[in-house]
């Protein structure tokens, strides 16, 4: 080394022309470390697909899909209308979560100024923080204690509230994802804002939009304290909305903690369509958005 | 000028519909405000029986009897709050690394593949989660893990009784495999957020890329790091399902880990619909108001945290 | 021609293999990809010791990807393919088995926008120290924090308050604590990336000024694209257009009388 500038101490160190050993060591250390976090999570995934495609897939059968729950002790039941009565909640949920969730989030990526953006976000996310079995007790208080029976309108209306943080924040985002020279193209020639944005800006951003739409169906789809004392149960079918009705997370549960090995089985088995219905719709969801959330055509 | 009249006129129209879409939109935003409010007004109302018989005292009565109608929410609290620091004492270490893995150390095409895999986990319902810890892990637990506990460490109070293989712990594991995948996504992106020339700053005073991460990154989104993981612990205190299937459902109070014990959420979900009488739904859902203002306290603190780091709103979770 | 000449010729040296004995860094034919796209061609440069080297060009020319395949900050960046050689003291960086970290300590960097850490002035400069595992107690630590801040100019105007918040310095002040933070570690040559770019022209001035007082103990690489601070500070000058070197030379022969037409282009100000 020629002569430079020595910042030197009184305690001279010539600082090392390697590495040391040690602070190498530390390296790949915690890198295997955090490498092992990672890898033990992901690997939790595979094991309960796993597990529930064994133990759930012998039991799928046709039966399974189109039979009523059958009495303790006889075979041959099914979850028809557990997956019916899901597919019901779901339709209400979306009915009050998305317009609302849609309009919020619309007014936090269009109108809102920064402060009131803010106030909305941080209200979005408090909501979406509250426990799902509060909501429960709340959908209970307003509807089902005035109807004074359970029903399939207050399990729905409980997932809709928890339908609307989701909505808000992935409609918020696709709706700002959208350039802005679109919106400026659209207003030099001459449209209002609201005609900018039901034209323009929505429809460019409504893949992604439909996309969160789905992640939170996906999510309220597995939800089962909310339906615990709105839409409570039901082993038969359950028409029109003024009854309790089954859902599939619900018998999920029941059957899970129940002795008997048939209701075992078949909790299996739901379990499996439930999370292969709710990891499909996921993929789905990423895949629409990898393709460019914002459509310009 | 009848040309001129007539724009203006209708330039005057079209500003109005930009107002009136301002309005409904504003309206709409209200109502999560709105609704988030009748929550807790709804619970405070409906829990008024329970409150007005026991007071403060509520949450630190033990005893929960329907027959007598004494109820005191200390055991499910009590619960809760256990669980929940069972279940960050395991999911806090595990997320962090994973997280830091993700954002910090991994070559890009691996670390997106392995965000992807960890967020389809947390889409995984918590029902199913129960499932498995009454399936596999509340079995392993009292043949093996409680077993081997107990040989080690027995003599301490935290580890005695049987083995039911449901209780505290096991709910507190189930818990934990539930929340890693929050805190994880939660946490990278928070990593993710800080700039990167702080990183290269470190990395070009020679410093390995642990030691950036550890020294700079890590200080740098502390803040941050703290508000993922009591996001978590409000994640933690709310979840029903899981927690119901594998705690036992005794309404007690036990030093020991491996005991069976209750929570806030799971008492709701068990006794909600057998609640004998107005007395008894008015203390549930008194537990209900509780658990209410505990996570909302924890979350508002939390997103706070989250912001004053990534300053743009708020994070995906 | 002598060999000293041929340091300074760049691709015009007649002698390119040869890199003369007081070249502090010899570059050979650097390529360097970002995917499909190539951002520099085909460059060969030597820089002299205790000399300023200052790097002009155009925007998105090169010169600040250049600047870090010096102490191989490209590595970080996915995609990046590197071809060539980069010798530091005779020796190829670019070797498979070269420790990374310990080169990076050898060569301080400051970047464009000051970037010190949220931790206290004392810490943004102890940092590297800590970390290198430079000094042998606190007291060592100390001293050598104080060194570096009045190597960079910066000691009295923070020697009371060194526990305070380094985000609380003015910008220009930022920019001295980067600059004594990457002195702290002891590096022989310094690559600096538009340092006073986004300083007002008080601060530029004492940057420059500490610049020129640096370069009698260290070897100073600068990338600028203001030319007169080009010419206020450095001895070399290396004109980058397109990835690619066109003319290297003395600053003030480039300047005045450059060979190239683009050079003189250039400099004159007919484009760029």
């Amino acid at each position: 080394m020629e002569a430079r500038a020595p910042v030197r101490g009184p305690n001279d160190v010539t600082p090392p022309a390697v590495t040391s050993l040690r602070r190498r060591a530390v390296n790949i250390l915690m890198f295997s470390g955090t490498a092992v976090c990672a890898v033990a999570t992901v690997s939790a995934l595979f094991f309960i697909l796993g597990y529930l495609l064994i133990q759930g897939g012998s039991s799928l059968s046709l039966s399974f899909f189109t039979n009523l729950p059958a009495p303790v002790g006889e075979s041959g039941g099914g979850m028809a209308n557990a997956m019916i009565g899901s597919a019901k909640l779901l339709v209400l949920a979306a009915l009050i979560g998305v317009p609302l969730g849609f309009m919020a989030g619309l007014y936090v990526s269009e109108f809102a100024s920064p402060i009131s953006a803010f106030a909305v976000r941080y209200a979005t996310d408090l909501l979406n923080g509250v426990p799902s079995i509060v909501i429960g007790i709340f959908a209970y208080t307003i509807v089902v204690l005035p109807m004074k029976h359970f029903s399939t309108l207050a399990g729905g209306i409980a997932l809709g509230i928890m339908m609307v943080p989701v909505t808000v924040r992935g409609t918020e985002e696709f709706l700002r994802a959208v350039p802005g020279s679109l919106r400026e193209a659209s207003l030099a020639l001459g449209a209002a804002q609201w005609m900018t944005i039901v034209r323009v800006v929505v429809p460019a951003a409504s893949r992604g939009i439909l996309t969160a739409i789905m992640l939170g169906l996906a999510r309220v789809a597995g939800e089962t304290a909310p339906l615990l004392f709105t839409a409570l149960n039901n082993r038969y079918w359950s028409p029109g909305w003024n009854e309790p009705s089954a859902s599939l997370p619900v018998m999920i549960f029941t059957y899970a903690i129940a002795p008997y090995e048939d209701w075992h089985r078949q909790a299996w088995a739901a379990a499996l369509v439930l999370l292969g219905v709710v990891l499909t719709a996921n993929v789905a969801a990423r895949l629409l958005v990898r393709r460019g959330a914002v459509s310009t055509t | 000028m009848d040309s001129a009249f007539g724009m203006r006129g209708l330039i005057a129209r079209l500003r109005k519909g930009d107002e009136i879409a301002h309005l409904i939109a504003l309206l709409f935003a209200l109502t999560l405000g709105i609704i988030t409010v009748l929550i807790a007004m709804e619970l405070y109302r409906n829990s008024a029986l329970s409150r007005a018989k026991f007071g403060w005292a509520f949450l630190a009565t033990s005893i929960w009897d329907p027959v007598t109608e004494v109820f005191g929410a200390a055991p499910f609290i009590y619960g809760t709050l256990v669980t929940s620091a069972v279940a960050l004492a395991i999911a806090v270490p595990l997320g962090v690394g994973a997280a830091v893995f993700l954002a910090e150390l991994a070559p890009r095409r691996i670390s997106d593949a392995l965000t992807l895999l960890i967020e389809l986990l947390a889409a995984v319902p918590s029902v199913v989660y129960g499932l498995i810890g009454v399936a596999v892990v509340v079995p392993v637990m009292r043949q093996h893990i409680e077993p081997a506990l107990q040989r080690v460490a027995g003599s301490l109070p935290l580890f005695s009784g049987p083995a039911y293989g449901v209780g505290y712990l096991t709910a507190g594991i189930v818990l934990a495999i539930m929340i890693v995948p929050f805190i994880v996504s939660v946490l990278r992106e928070i990593l993710l957020a800080v700039p990167r020339d702080q990183r290269e700053a470190a990395l070009a005073l020679g410093a390995t890329r642990w030691e950036s991460t550890w020294g700079v990154v890590l200080p740098y989104a502390r803040l941050g790091v703290y508000g993922a993981v009591f996001l978590a612990l409000g994640r933690a205190l709310g979840e029903t399902m899981a927690v119901t299937m594998v705690i036992g459902n005794r309404p007690q109070i036990a030093a020991s880990l491996l005991a069976p014990g209750y929570s806030m959420a799971a008492v709701i979900a068990n006794e909600f619909t057998e609640a004998t009488g107005n007395m008894n739904l008015s203390a549930l859902i008194e537990i209900g108001l509780v658990l209410f203002l505990l996570t909302m306290i924890i979350n508002a603190f939390a997103r706070l945290l989250i912001l004053v780091t990534t300053r743009k709103g708020s994070v995906v979770a | 021609m002598s060999p000293r000449a041929c340091s300074y010729a760049g691709a015009r040296c007649r002698r390119p293999d040869v890199a003369p004995v007081d070249s502090k860094i010899s570059v050979r034919h650097l390529s360097l990809f970002y995917g499909e796209k190539q951002a520099l061609r085909n460059i060969s440069i030597d820089m002299a010791a205790n000399q300023v080297t200052a790097l002009i060009g155009p925007s998105g020319c090169g010169k600040s990807t250049f600047l870090r395949t010096l102490n191989r900050m490209n590595d970080i960046i996915p995609k990046v393919r590197i071809m060539g050689e980069v010798k530091l003291d005779g020796q190829n960086i670019y070797e498979p088995n070269v420790d990374v970290v310990a080169l990076r300590r050898r060569i301080g960097m400051v970047f464009q926008r000051s970037n010190p850490f949220p931790k206290s002035i004392f810490d943004n400069v102890a940092y590297g120290i800590r970390v290198n595992r430079l000094a042998a107690s606190r007291g060592d630590l100390a001293h050598r924090v104080e060194q570096s801040l009045r190597r960079a100019a910066l000691w009295d105007e923070v020697k009371d308050r060194l526990r305070d918040s380094a985000l609380a310095l003015s910008g220009g002040q930022q920019q001295r604590l980067c600059i004594a933070r990457a002195l702290a570690v002891e590096p022989d040559l310094l690559l600096m990336d538009e340092p006073a770019s986004a300083l007002d022209p008080i601060a530029t001035q004492r940057i420059e000024e500490l610049i020129y007082e640096l370069k009698r103990e260290y070897t100073i690489v600068i990338v600028t694209h203001n030319m007169q601070q080009a010419a206020r500070v450095s001895d070399v000058t290396a004109f980058f257009w397109l990835g690619e070197l066109v003319e290297v030379g003395r600053t003030d022969t480039l300047f005045t009388n450059p060979r190239e037409k683009l050079t003189d282009d250039y400099v004159t100000g007919r484009f760029g």
